[in-house]
C-alpha cells in the first residue's frame, strides 16, 4: 500500500481527529452563541486559556479533574463578563475588548504560573480527565478505533454541539437570542429584553470555551504552559465563521481543521510541512467571506452595540 | 472637558488604571508594586544602554502601530499587522543575505522596499479587496492572512527554502550591505530609528497636509459625505489597508536589518497585537504614537529587570497592557460612574426621535 | 365609549415641544386617520401611545381606563398594535417565526410546525393569506407590512396603528392594503391610519383629525372635508407673505433634463419620464409629499444614481455618464437633504468642512500639499459673510448648531461659485432666524445670474422662493406653474395628483 494510503486508512488518524477537533468545535460552538445574540467574540483563545489555568489549578488542589472541570468552565464564564458587560452597557468596541481578554489572560496565566507553581511548572500529579470506553462501540472495528475510546470531553462535546444545535433552532430562548443577534430593536418592540439575551450568549460561550481550555489542560495532558492555547481559538473563530454561525457547522469545520492537523502530523515524518497544511483553516475562511464557495454571512446586527428604549 | 483634553486624559487614566490594578495583582500574589514598578523603570530607562534599548525595541512597534493608525483614522481595524510584519520581515530577510554584491546604499532602500510592497500587499490588496467588493470584514481577513502569513514564515525556516545550514530554524544572517548601522555599541538601538522618526513625520504630513491624507480622513469619519464629495470611497479603502501593510511590512524589516539581522522561528513577539494597543492608546496620533510605543517598550525591556529584581514574572506587563486596553475601549467608563452618560445618552437619542418624526 | 381615548397629551425634548395638547379619541370599527405635514408630531404621538416614549403630560385611556406604558411590552399587552413606518421584522427568519417571537405560546421548545400552522390559521381567519415558512427577506415589501398586520393581531391587538403605511407601497399594494383595514374594521377593530398623503387618507379614513405643530387642530368626518379644507387646515392659516422675490431675469438654459427615469435601491421605479429646464436667475421649485421620488431625481442630477433612462444637460453638454466629482467640477453645487450624514463631516474643522468638496483645487492645495493658510483665509471670510457662529474656524462642525451646520454647507457651495444649485429641503429643523438667512443666501445667488432647483416639503417656502413650480406626485411631474399664479389649494390639489388647469405642460 502507498504510504497515504497507509495514512488514511489508519483509523487512529480519525481518532485523532476528532481529539484535535474537539477545542476547536467547543471554542467555536462558544463563538456561536456569543455571536448569535450579536456580540462579536474573538477572545475564544484568551477565554481558553484562563479555563486551562483554572482548570489545572483547581484540579490540582483538590485532586480531582472535575473539580478542575468545573473550575474551569466557571472561570471562562467569569472572564467572558468582561466583554460582556461593556459591549452590553458600555456599547464598547467588542473586537478591542476581545484584544484585550486575549492579551490580559496570555499575561495572567503565565504570570500566575510563575507564582504559584514557580519554574517546576504545574504538579506532576495533578489528576486528568478520564478517557471513556463506549462498550459495544468500541469493539465495532474502525469505528471503534476512532469513537470508541476517547477523553470525556470530547464526547460531551459532541453532545453540547446536538444539545447547542437543538437550543438555538427549538427552542423559544433560541429563536430569542436569533432574533436579537439579528435586529435587536425589532426583538426589543416584541418585549424582548436585549440586555439579558446578550449577558446569557456570551457567558454561555464563555463557559463552553472556558470548557475547550479545560480540555487542553487537564483532558489531554495533566498541566498547563504557557500560550499552550497555541492559536487555536483563532481557528475556533475560523471554524464558527466557516461552519457559518452554527453548531453543527462549527462541529464539521472543526472537524475539517482538526484533520488538517492530524494529516499534518502523520505526513510529517514523510516530508510534508505541518505549517503548510495549518494554513488550510485561515485560507477556506477567507474564501468563505468572500463567496467563492457559498458566502458566510454574520448574524446582521453582530458586533453593533444596541442601546435599549428605556 | 474639551475634546483635546478628553484625548489626553482618557489614555492616561487608562494607564493609570492598568498599572494600579497590575500592582493590586502583584500585591495580592505576595509581591511588592511599588518595587517592581522601580525596578521596571530602572530596567527601562537606568542606563544608557537600557535607554537605548527600549528605544530600539520602540521602533517596530512606531513603524506597526502608524500603519494600524492610518487604518483607524479610514475606519478600518488592520488587526492583522502582526502578519504583515513577517511578510515585511521574510523579504526583507530574503533580499538582505540573497544580494551580498550590492553596494550599501542600494541593497538597504531595495530590501526596506521590497519589505513595503510585501507588506502592502499582503494587508492591503486582499483584505482590501474583499471588504472593497464584497464587503468582507477586513477584521477577520486581516486576522486569517496574518496567520497565515506566520505560517509561511515558519515553513520558510523549518526545512524550508529560507532555512540556513545546520539544524535551527532559521534564515541565513543578511549580508552587512544590509544592515542598519547600530548606533549605541552593546544596545540594540540601530540607525532604524531614523526611518521610524522619518515615518512619523511622513505620515504626519500625509495624513494632516496632503489632500490625500484630507480624503481618507473624509472617507473614514464619513464615507457618505466622501461620496456626496465625489471621492472613491472603495479605492481609498485598498489604499489604507495597503499603507497600513506598508508601514508594518517595513517594521519587519527594519526589526531584521537593524537588530535581529536573520530571521527566526521565534521572530517576533506579538508587536504587531502591541502595535494596535500603541495606536488605540495614542487615539491614532502619529507622534503620540512615538510616546505610547517607547512606553509600552519600556514595560517590555524593564520587565527582565524587574523579574530579576523582585521576582516578579515578566508576564506581569501583558497584563498590565491587556488592563490598559480593556479601559481604552471602555472610555464611556468613566463618565459611565459620574452618572452623566445615561443622561446625556438619552438626551441624544430623544434628539434623534425629534428629528424622525 | 371610546375605545381609545387620548388627553391632552404633552411630550417635551429640551426645547422642543414635539406633542401639546393632543386630543384624540378612537370608535370601534373605524378607521381614524391623523394627518400632518412631516414634523407636525404624528410620530411622537405613537411612540407614546406603543409605550416607546412615556408622554410628560396628559392621558392615554382604554376602555375608559388610564394606561402607563413603562415599555412597549406593556403596550402590547394592553392591545396596542402598531406598524412602524420602518419595519421591524428581521429578515433572516422566517414568517412564522417574526410572528410569534417573544409570544411562542409555549414554555420551553420552539415547535416550527406549530408556529406555522398558527399563523397560518390566523392569516386566513383574518383573510391575509401568507406563506409562514418563508423568509422575511424572500417577501417584497407589501407582503412584509402584511405579516407586521399579522404579528401585531397575533399578539391579540385590539387597535391597529399604520404608520405611514403607504410610503412605501406600490398603487397596488396600497390598494390591497385598504381593502385590509376595511376588513379589519368589519371585525370591530378600529385603525389608526397615519398619513401626510390628503387622497389616501380621503379614501380609507372615516375621521381625520389634522395635526400641526405638535397640536391636534381638528378632528371632522371624511364626508365632511374637502381637500381644500385639509390642505389648509395641515399647512396653518394663510400667512400674507411679503414678496421677497424680485422676479427673475431668466435667461439661458442651465440645467435641462428630458424624460429622466430612475429606479431606486429597490429596483422600483420612483422617477418616471420626467422633463424639465432650469434657467439662470430663476429658482425652480420642486414640490410634493415626501416619498414622491424627489431624492431619486435629486441624487439622479448630482450623479449618485444610476438613470433607468433619459438624459442630463448642463449648460448644453450632455452629463448624463459623468461621475459625481465631474459634475461637481462642471459647476454644480449640491445641499444635501441630510446635513449630518451627507453634508458635512462632522469631526473636522469648520474650515475643513468648507473645502470638503475643492480639496484638490487652487488654492486649498498645490499639488497635493493642502494649503492651510489659503483654507483658514477662506474660512474666516466665509464665516463672516454668512454669518456661521462661533466664528471660529477651527471649531468642530459637530459642536454647530444645526442652523450653522446648514450654513457652513451653503457657504460651501456657493464659495464655488456653482452655476447650478441644488438644494433639498435646506431649512428643515431650523428656527425662523436661520431659515431666513438661507433664504436670503438662496435669492441672492439668482440675483448673480445662477440657477437654483430648490426640492422641499414645505409649501410656504416654495412659494415664497420659486418663480416656476414643478410638483412632483408618484414619479411623475404633474404640473409646472409661474409661481405667481399658484396658490396653496391649486399646488395642493397637485401634489394629489391631479393634473391642474392652469398648469403648463413641462
Amino acid at each position: 500500500m502507498s504510504v497515504l494510503g497507509l495514512v488514511f486508512s489508519n483509523p487512529e488518524l480519525y481518532g485523532s481527529t476528532l481529539a484535535m477537533a474537539t477545542p476547536l468545535a467547543l471554542g467555536a460552538l462558544g463563538g456561536t452563541f456569543s455571536e448569535r445574540t450579536g456580540v462579536v467574540n474573538i477572545a475564544m483563545e484568551g477565554i481558553m486559556l484562563v479555563g486551562a489555568f483554572f482548570g489545572v489549578m483547581a484540579a490540582a488542589s483538590s485532586h480531582s479533574a472535575w473539580v478542575g472541570l468545573l473550575a474551569g468552565v466557571v472561570a471562562g464564564g467569569l472572564i467572558s463578563l468582561a466583554l460582556a458587560w461593556p459591549a452590553v452597557r458600555l456599547q464598547s468596541d467588542q473586537v478591542i475588548l476581545g484584544m484585550a481578554i486575549n492579551l490580559f489572560a496570555a499575561g495572567l496565566t503565565a504570570f500566575l504560573l510563575n507564582t504559584v507553581y514557580g519554574f517546576g511548572g504545574t504538579p506532576i500529579s495533578t489528576p486528568q480527565l478520564p478517557q471513556l470506553t463506549i462498550p459495544i462501540l468500541n469493539n465495532i472495528p474502525f469505528l471503534g478505533a476512532v469513537l470508541g475510546q476517547q477523553n470525556v470531553v470530547v464526547y460531551l462535546m459532541i453532545l453540547l454541539v446536538i444539545i447547542g444545535h437543538f437550543f438555538l433552532f427549538h427552542t423559544n430562548l433560541g429563536l430569542r437570542m436569533r432574533a436579537v443577534g439579528e435586529h435587536p430593536e425589532a426583538a426589543d418592540t416584541v418585549g424582548i429584553n436585549v440586555v439579558r439575551i446578550r449577558y446569557f450568549g456570551v457567558l454561555i460561550g464563555g463557559m463552553m470555551s472556558g470548557l475547550a481550555g479545560v480540555y487542553l489542560s487537564i483532558g489531554m495532558l495533566n498541566s498547563f504552559e504557557v500560550n499552550m492555547t497555541d492559536g487555536r481559538g483563532y481557528i475556533a473563530l475560523a471554524a464558527m465563521i466557516f461552519g457559518k454561525w452554527t453548531p453543527f457547522g462549527s462541529l464539521g469545520a472543526a472537524l475539517l481543521f482538526g484533520f488538517a492537523t492530524a494529516v499534518s502530523f502523520s505526513l510529517q515524518n514523510y516530508g510534508v510541512s505541518a505549517n503548510l497544511i495549518g494554513i488550510l483553516p485561515y485560507a477556506l475562511t477567507i474564501v468563505a467571506l468572500t463567496g467563492v464557495i457559498g458566502r458566510s454571512k454574520a448574524p446582521a446586527a453582530d458586533g453593533l452595540p444596541y442601546e435599549p428604549s428605556k | 472637558m474639551s475634546k483635546r483634553m478628553q484625548n489626553l486624559m482618557l489614555p492616561l487614566l487608562a494607564v493609570i488604571t492598568g498599572l494600579i490594578l497590575g500592582g493590586i495583582i502583584m500585591w495580592i500574589s505576595g509581591y511588592k508594586p511599588i518595587n517592581a514598578y522601580i525596578a521596571l523603570f530602572q530596567g527601562a530607562f537606568g542606563n544608557p544602554v537600557f535607554i537605548a534599548n527600549t528605544i530600539a525595541g520602540a521602533i517596530p512597534l512606531i513603524l506597526t502601530s502608524l500603519g494600524i493608525a492610518i487604518a483607524f483614522r479610514t475606519g478600518l481595524f488592520n488587526i492583522g499587522a502582526e502578519g504583515q510584519y513577517w511578510i515585511g520581515a521574510m523579504v526583507g530577510t530574503w533580499i538582505g543575505y540573497n544580494f551580498p554584491h550590492l553596494p550599501w546604499y542600494i541593497h538597504i532602500p531595495f530590501a526596506l522596499i521590497g519589505a513595503m510592497l510585501a507588506g502592502g500587499i499582503w494587508g492591503g490588496l486582499i483584505p482590501g479587496l474583499a471588504k472593497a467588493f464584497v464587503g468582507a470584514h477586513e477584521v477577520i481577513t486581516t486576522m486569517m492572512m496574518s496567520y497565515i502569513a506566520i505560517l509561511i514564515g515558519h515553513f520558510m525556516l523549518e526545512r524550508g527554502p529560507m532555512m540556513a545550514p545546520g539544524y535551527n530554524p532559521q534564515s541565513p544572517l543578511v549580508s552587512p550591505t544590509a544592515t542598519l548601522p547600530t548606533l549605541i555599541s552593546n544596545s540594540n538601538l540601530s540607525a532604524g530609528i531614523f526611518i521610524a522618526i522619518a515615518a512619523i513625520i511622513v505620515v504626519y504630513l500625509v495624513l494632516f497636509h496632503t489632500t490625500f491624507g484630507y480624503r481618507l480622513r473624509t472617507v473614514g469619519y464619513n464615507p457618505m459625505a466622501a461620496k456626496y464629495a465625489g471621492m472613491n470611497v472603495p479605492l481609498f479603502t485598498i489604499y489604507s489597508l495597503g499603507l497600513s501593510g506598508v508601514l508594518a511590512g517595513l517594521g519587519g524589516a527594519v526589526q531584521i536589518m537593524g537588530v535581529d539581522h536573520q530571521l527566526t522561528d521565534t521572530f517576533s513577539s506579538g508587536y504587531g497585537y502591541t502595535a494596535i494597543v500603541v495606536s488605540l492608546l495614542a487615539r491614532n496620533n502619529p507622534i503620540a504614537i512615538f510616546f505610547a510605543s517607547v512606553f509600552f517598550s519600556a514595560l517590555s525591556t524593564g520587565s527582565q529587570v524587574m523579574q530579576i529584581n523582585s521576582g516578579v514574572s515578566p508576564n506581569m506587563t501583558d497584563v498590565i497592557t491587556g488592563v490598559i486596553i480593556f479601559f481604552v475601549a471602555t472610555d464611556k467608563l468613566y463618565s459611565y460612574f459620574r452618572g452623566r452618560f445615561r443622561r446625556t445618552a438619552k438626551a441624544q437619542s430623544e434628539q434623534k426621535g425629534v428629528s424622525l418624526s | 365609549m371610546a375605545i381609545l381615548e387620548i388627553r391632552n397629551l404633552r411630550k417635551v425634548f429640551g426645547s422642543v415641544i414635539a406633542n401639546d395638547e393632543v386630543n384624540l379619541s378612537l370608535e370601534a370599527g373605524e378607521t381614524h386617520a391623523i394627518l400632518g405635514e412631516n414634523g407636525a408630531g404624528k410620530s411622537t404621538l405613537i411612540k407614546m401611545i406603543s409605550g416607546l416614549y412615556k408622554p410628560d403630560a396628559g392621558q392615554i385611556l382604554l376602555n375608559g381606563v388610564e394606561q402607563h406604558f413603562a415599555n412597549p411590552r406593556d403596550a402590547i399587552l394592553a392591545g396596542i398594535g402598531v406598524v412602524h413606518q420602518h419595519f421591524m421584522l428581521i429578515p433572516a427568519l422566517s414568517v412564522a417565526e417574526n410572528v410569534v417571537l417573544g409570544s411562542e405560546g409555549s414554555r420551553f421548545l420552539f415547535r416550527k410546525k406549530d408556529a406555522i400552522e398558527k399563523v397560518l390559521r390566523i392569516s386566513k381567519e383574518l383573510g391575509l393569506p401568507l406563506d409562514p415558512a418563508i423568509k422575511v427577506q424572500d417577501l417584497p415589501v407589501g407582503m412584509q407590512q402584511r405579516v407586521e398586520i399579522v404579528k401585531a393581531l397575533y399578539r391579540n391587538a385590539r387597535i391597529l396603528i399604520l404608520d405611514e403605511p403607504t410610503a412605501v407601497l406600490t398603487p397596488q399594494e396600497t390598494e390591497e392594503l385598504f381593502a385590509v383595514v376595511r376588513r379589519l374594521n368589519q371585525d370591530q377593530i378600529p385603525v389608526i391610519f397615519i398619513s401626510h398623503k390628503l387622497d389616501e387618507v380621503r379614501e380609507i379614513a372615516d375621521r381625520i383629525t389634522v395635526m400641526r405643530a405638535g397640536k391636534s387642530v381638528n378632528t371632522m368626518p371624511v364626508a365632511d372635508a374637502t381637500a381644500k379644507e385639509l390642505a389648509q387646515l395641515m399647512v396653518g392659516r394663510e400667512v400674507v407673505l411679503e414678496t421677497i422675490k424680485t422676479p427673475a431675469q431668466t435667461g439661458n438654459v442651465v440645467l435641462s433634463v428630458e424624460g429622466l427615469s430612475v429606479r431606486d435601491d429597490r429596483k422600483m421605479t420612483r422617477v418616471k419620464n420626467v422633463s424639465f429646464d432650469v434657467r439662470t436667475g430663476e429658482i425652480f421649485g420642486i414640490a410634493g409629499v415626501d416619498g414622491n421620488g424627489q431624492t431619486e431625481l435629486v441624487e439622479a442630477i448630482v450623479g449618485l444614481r444610476k438613470l433607468e433612462g433619459g438624459k442630463i444637460l448642463f449648460l448644453d453638454k450632455d452629463i448624463t455618464a459623468e461621475s459625481v466629482s465631474g459634475r461637481i467640477h462642471r459647476g454644480i453645487g449640491y445641499v444635501p437633504q441630510d446635513r449630518q450624514r451627507d453634508g458635512l463631516v462632522l469631526p473636522f474643522t469648520v474650515a475643513d468642512n468648507l473645502i470638503l468638496r475643492s480639496v484638490g483645487n487652487q488654492p486649498f492645495s498645490k499639488s497635493g500639499w493642502l494649503q492651510k493658510k489659503s483654507t483658514r483665509a477662506s474660512a474666516e471670510k466665509l464665516i463672516k459673510e454668512f454669518d456661521i457662529r462661533p466664528p471660529l474656524a477651527d471649531a468642530q462642525a459637530v459642536s454647530l448648531s444645526g442652523g450653522n451646520q446648514q450654513k457652513v454647507i451653503l457657504a460651501r457651495e456657493m464659495s464655488r461659485e456653482p452655476q447650478l444649485l441644488i438644494a433639498v429641503q435646506p431649512t428643515r429643523g431650523l428656527d425662523v432666524g436661520a431659515i431666513e438667512g438661507i433664504h436670503r443666501h438662496l435669492l441672492s445667488l439668482c440675483e448673480q445670474g445662477k440657477a437654483v432647483l430648490l426640492v422641499s416639503l414645505e409649501l410656504e417656502e416654495i412659494m415664497q422662493l420659486s418663480d416656476r413650480i414643478g410638483v412632483m406626485h408618484a414619479g411623475e411631474l404633474v404640473t409646472v406653474m409661474d409661481a405667481k399664479k399658484a396658490t396653496r389649494e391649486t399646488l395642493g390639489l397637485a401634489m394629489t395628483g391631479e393634473r391642474v388647469e392652469e398648469g403648463v405642460a413641462p
